[in-house]
């Protein structure tokens, strides 16, 4: 609780500095702040039972019972809290059009990471859906945030009308379980034996799971995705595509081995959905030319390897919690490395087709090699944590005998190459098409940070993942 | 000393190579890719006097990893061969100009790195890791730095990648399946798993896949004369040279110890599935009108014997295997190097193009002889030892199979000599062809003296791999 408060403070500091013309210190003093909340958590995250640092316990639940800062919860705050200082790092050179404004679009990410905390850490269903709507709201305002062009218009208002209609799902939900148990606890939630409930807590279950799985964008929810992507500012899509898409995944994690339906189908139907994102997701991105699309539709890919993660026994699910943070980990950082990339080569034009990255290999080395090493993290080769958060996730499903998936997510990794290698040759073979004035200018600073950092992070924790999965324990 | 050295001297020397810029990058990579050369010899003397050299650290819990490399004979003599070849390899590159000379020789450091760890991982998944690295700089290195035309190349390149990263997977599979069942990835315990036969056949075919496509067999084999020809000749030289061994040395290693039963029950199928493939690339290879391609389908053929030998399951076969491979890897080595000089000189590859070669140049033409006389098993060559002891195991497998594998020495004699005779002899060509450089004449030295010594006199390697390889027979013959 004390990060959530930490957290949206910080985002009212933002908004009174504009008030008293401090905008420049904004960002700095965002970071800095970020970077101590991070360290909070990150030390309470490594304590995790053993007192490595004194006095860092972990508060199990606060507030009667609203919030639980478990092992779980920290390790995806301190995983969210990394991508915000990434995003947050990027805002002043994505928005150097709108310098007034930049207290907005820093205070706005940083709600939506209070969001996102509360949507891991909640001990209540109403403090869940307090989150999701955080969070959610204040991406309508992202995908919205540039209201002279069109796409962005659109982009916010589908976004808006499906996540609406997603809060609703989500909302009804609620109500159901709340009619099957009495209760919003999650601590009393677990501790009811689940044969004895009505049918409706089955149907809440479900009608919770719709709700989040159109968050996520798994297929068949994942219509409004590749819209929205395209449309929005690519800053936004960044911030969507990594930390909106983690945060749901994991609190819809989160919400199934709290909720345990112990219905048989339930399962299935969860693993049909898995293996329809991977290859809706995968036939679909290679046939795209935009590279904001191509990035959404592998995110609904990977949403449908996370989903992978869902095959844990009753009360053990420890591993799978620690299969699917690392996973998530992998993905979030490959995804912002290449996402600064994408803004840096595509910031002020009009389009992201694949020919602007054309000749980035001798314009740009630096760039293109980021790039490559995020797309093949993504791709799933090793020494990159892509690789290891596939194999660590195939170990968890071929642990429960359910060769079939495995298959099909072998099957999909080798789709995956085809697209990922044409934004690969496209840098390395083809001749650049931007004029020399263009070629000879570098990157932002901001920019190359950005991207050199989430990548080393990305190749660190693909060398050392222990410290990674050890978080969670 | 221990072998994880090798490692970090290779690794240390690509980002070395990288950094110390264009001018100096390949002398740089000559420098640290000789310095591992001589460490390794330094290390084998040391095992030779029984110290140990093995390295073993544990990397992740849960999963159980451990970061190991083995020493043994088998590990180190294919060690020796990516190291010895690699500086030979990267000083038969001086006479070319490449753009941006420092990536080119970092990502050959890096490759070389990659392969050694391959041919000493103990641990199924730390090899998995190297085997897959080992991918990416020669896609690099045929894609950015290959010849003909950009689009093609492309097209072929990525066909490379995407068939050998699909049959890896279903290794990886085969990796985790068999952790499940042991909770340990270290190859002692995978041989030890207890398999049903079912199981055995699976992981047996998913290795298969990884394997067939890399050396290849037939009929995975359709990517590999598109990416010889067209990746330039240092990335055919380490395809060809040391990359497929990777794949002949993984059956010796991972694929035959571990399923006996479904290797012994697939035997003859797979043994004429590689002699299929070894007549397959020499009617190819008489065909060709391109030299790299022609080279290409003969090395074709000769890993396809090669293969045979190791499925035949024998001791004769799997020393014949391991001294066929150091062997190829040498003279094919020097075979694209001599095809490399001739498109220096003539700028084409096309064979038809060439001839009267010979009058020019007395000192290229002997070097060359000697090169085709040691791929057509000469005797007194290396290839002769392995070639023999391969056909040997095939004849006591079953006698039709060596007698049809036996053509290859008559089919390769004659496609062979055949390119020799339109490639170098004939009318003096009007074109001005200047004999070997004293750069280029090492190159050629240095892989005949191997060639010519050891086929006098192989009984260090023999020796040497030996006792290792009785140690994988005793595990593949173990249910008989």
């Amino acid at each position: 609780m004390d990060i959530l408060i930490g957290i949206a403070g910080l985002g009212i500091i933002c908004l009174i500095a504009e008030i008293f013309d401090f905008r420049k210190a904004i960002v700095p003093v965002t970071i800095i702040g970020l970077l101590a909340v991070l360290g909070y958590s990150g030390a309470k995250a490594l304590n995790n039972g053993a007192d490595v640092i004194p006095g860092f316990g972990i508060d199990e639940s606060k507030y009667f019972g609203m919030v639980i800062t478990d092992n779980y919860a920290l390790a995806f705050s301190s995983l969210f809290i990394l991508l915000t200082i990434f995003l947050v790092a990027l805002t002043p050179e994505f928005h150097k059009q709108h310098k007034p404004k930049i207290s907005d679009f820093v205070a706005i990410k940083l709600f939506l990471l209070t969001g996102a905390i509360a949507m891991v850490s909640f001990g209540n269903l109403a403090m869940f859906f307090l989150g999701i709507e955080i969070l959610s709201i204040s991406l309508y305002v992202l995908a919205a945030s540039e209201p002279k062009n069109v796409l962005s218009n659109e982009a916010g208002m589908k976004y808006f009308l499906i996540g609406a209609f997603a809060s609703g799902f989500i909302l009804f939900g609620i109500a159901l379980v709340y009619g099957a148990t009495g209760t919003f606890s999650m601590e009393t939630i677990i501790a009811l034996d689940k044969s004895t409930l009505p049918t409706w807590f089955a149907i809440g279950c479900g009608m919770l799971s719709i709700g989040l799985l159109f968050k996520i964008a798994a297929v068949p929810f994942h219509f409004w995705a590749p819209d929205v992507y395209e449309g929005s500012p690519a800053l936004t899509t960044a911030t969507m595509s990594t930390l909106a898409k983690v945060a749901a995944m994991a609190s819809f994690f989160k919400l199934l081995t709290t909720l345990n339906p112990s219905h048989a189908g339930f399962l299935t139907v969860i693993n049909i959905v898995a293996i329809l994102s991977m290859t809706v997701g995968n036939l679909t991105a290679l046939r795209q030319t935009n590279v904001k699309r191509m990035l959404a539709f592998s995110g609904i890919a990977h949403a449908g390897y996370m989903l992978l993660a869902f095959q844990f026994a009753f009360n053990a699910y420890v591993t799978a919690q620690a299969n699917l943070f690392y996973y998530a980990t992998a993905y979030a950082l490959a995804g912002i490395a290449a996402f600064a990339v994408v803004l840096s080569v595509c910031g002020n034009k009009g389009n992201q087709d694949i020919y602007n990255f054309n000749g980035l290999g001798k314009t740009k080395p630096l760039m293109a090699a980021v790039f490559t090493c995020a797309l093949l993290s993504m791709a799933g080769i090793p020494i990159f944590s892509g690789f290891f958060g596939k194999f660590f996730l195939f170990n968890q499903v071929l642990d429960k005998g359910r060769m079939i998936l495995v298959i099909f997510a072998v099957i999909n990794s080798i789709i995956s190459i085809g697209y990922y290698f044409k934004i690969i040759l496209a840098m390395y073979t083809k001749d650049s098409t931007e004029s020399n004035e263009e070629q000879v200018k570098s990157a932002p600073f901001a920019y190359q940070a950005v991207a050199v950092t989430a990548i080393v992070i990305n190749i660190a924790i693909g060398l050392y993942p222990d410290f990674i999965l050890g978080l969670i324990k | 000393m221990d072998v994880s050295f090798i490692l970090v001297i290779l690794l240390f020397g690509a980002a070395a190579t990288y950094f110390v810029g264009d001018k100096w990058a390949s002398k740089a990579a000559l420098i640290f890719s000789s310095f591992a050369f001589a460490a390794t010899v330094y290390i084998i003397y040391q095992y030779n006097l029984g110290e140990k050299v093995s390295f073993l650290h544990d990397w992740m819990q849960s999963p159980h990893i451990v970061l190991g490399f083995q020493a043994d004979g088998l590990s180190l003599s294919m060690m020796l061969l990516t190291t010895a070849l690699t500086p030979i390899i990267v000083y038969s590159s001086f006479g070319n100009l490449f753009p941006k000379t420092r990536s080119f020789y970092a990502l050959i450091m890096f490759m070389a790195f990659a392969m050694v760890g391959t041919f000493l991982s103990v641990d199924g998944f730390v090899y998995y890791i190297f085997w897959e690295l080992s991918l990416i700089p020669i896609y690099f290195i045929a894609l950015i730095w290959g010849n003909g035309d950009a689009e093609e190349r492309k097209k072929a390149v990525v066909k490379f990648f995407i068939y050998t990263f699909a049959g890896s997977l279903f290794m990886l599979v085969a990796f985790i399946y068999l952790y499940q069942k042991t909770h340990s990835f270290l190859n002692l315990h995978l041989y030890n798993a207890l398999l049903s036969n079912t199981e055995q056949t699976w992981i047996f075919f998913a290795f298969f896949l990884a394997y067939a496509i890399k050396i290849p067999l037939i009929p995975f084999h359709t990517w590999q004369a598109n990416v010889y020809q067209k990746a330039p000749a240092v990335g055919t030289m380490l395809l060809s040279g040391i990359m497929l061994k990777m794949a002949l040395y993984s059956i010796i290693r991972w694929q035959l110890p571990i399923a006996p039963y479904a290797a012994h029950h697939y035997k003859y199928i797979l043994i004429g599935l590689c002699v299929a493939g070894v007549i397959y690339g020499s009617i190819l290879a008489l065909k060709q009108n391109n030299l790299k391609k022609l080279l290409a389908y003969s090395s074709l053929a000769h890993v396809g014997l090669i293969a045979a030998g190791t499925y035949t399951l024998t001791l004769d076969g799997l020393r014949g295997a391991v001294l066929q491979m150091i062997a190829h890897g040498f003279v094919v080595t020097g075979l694209f190097f001599a095809a490399e000089i001739i498109e220096r000189r003539l700028a084409t590859q096309s064979i038809s193009e060439m001839g009267g070669i010979r009058v020019q140049t007395p000192r290229f033409t002997s070097m060359f002889m000697i090169l085709v006389l040691a791929s057509v098993a000469l005797p007194g060559t290396f290839n002769f030892v392995g070639e023999f002891e391969l056909l040997y195991s095939l004849a006591q497998a079953n006698i039709w199979m060596a007698i049809v594998g036996g053509t290859t020495i008559i089919l390769g004699a004659f496609y062979m000599l055949r390119m020799f005779q339109l490639v170098m002899l004939g009318e003096s060509n009007a074109k001005l062809f200047k004999d070997v450089t004293l750069s280029e004449g090492i190159v050629f030295v240095t892989i005949l003296a191997v060639l010519l010594f050891f086929g006098l006199y192989p009984k260090p390697i023999v020796d040497f791999v030996t006792p290792e390889l009785d140690k994988m027979n005793f595990y593949i013959n173990r249910y008989n």
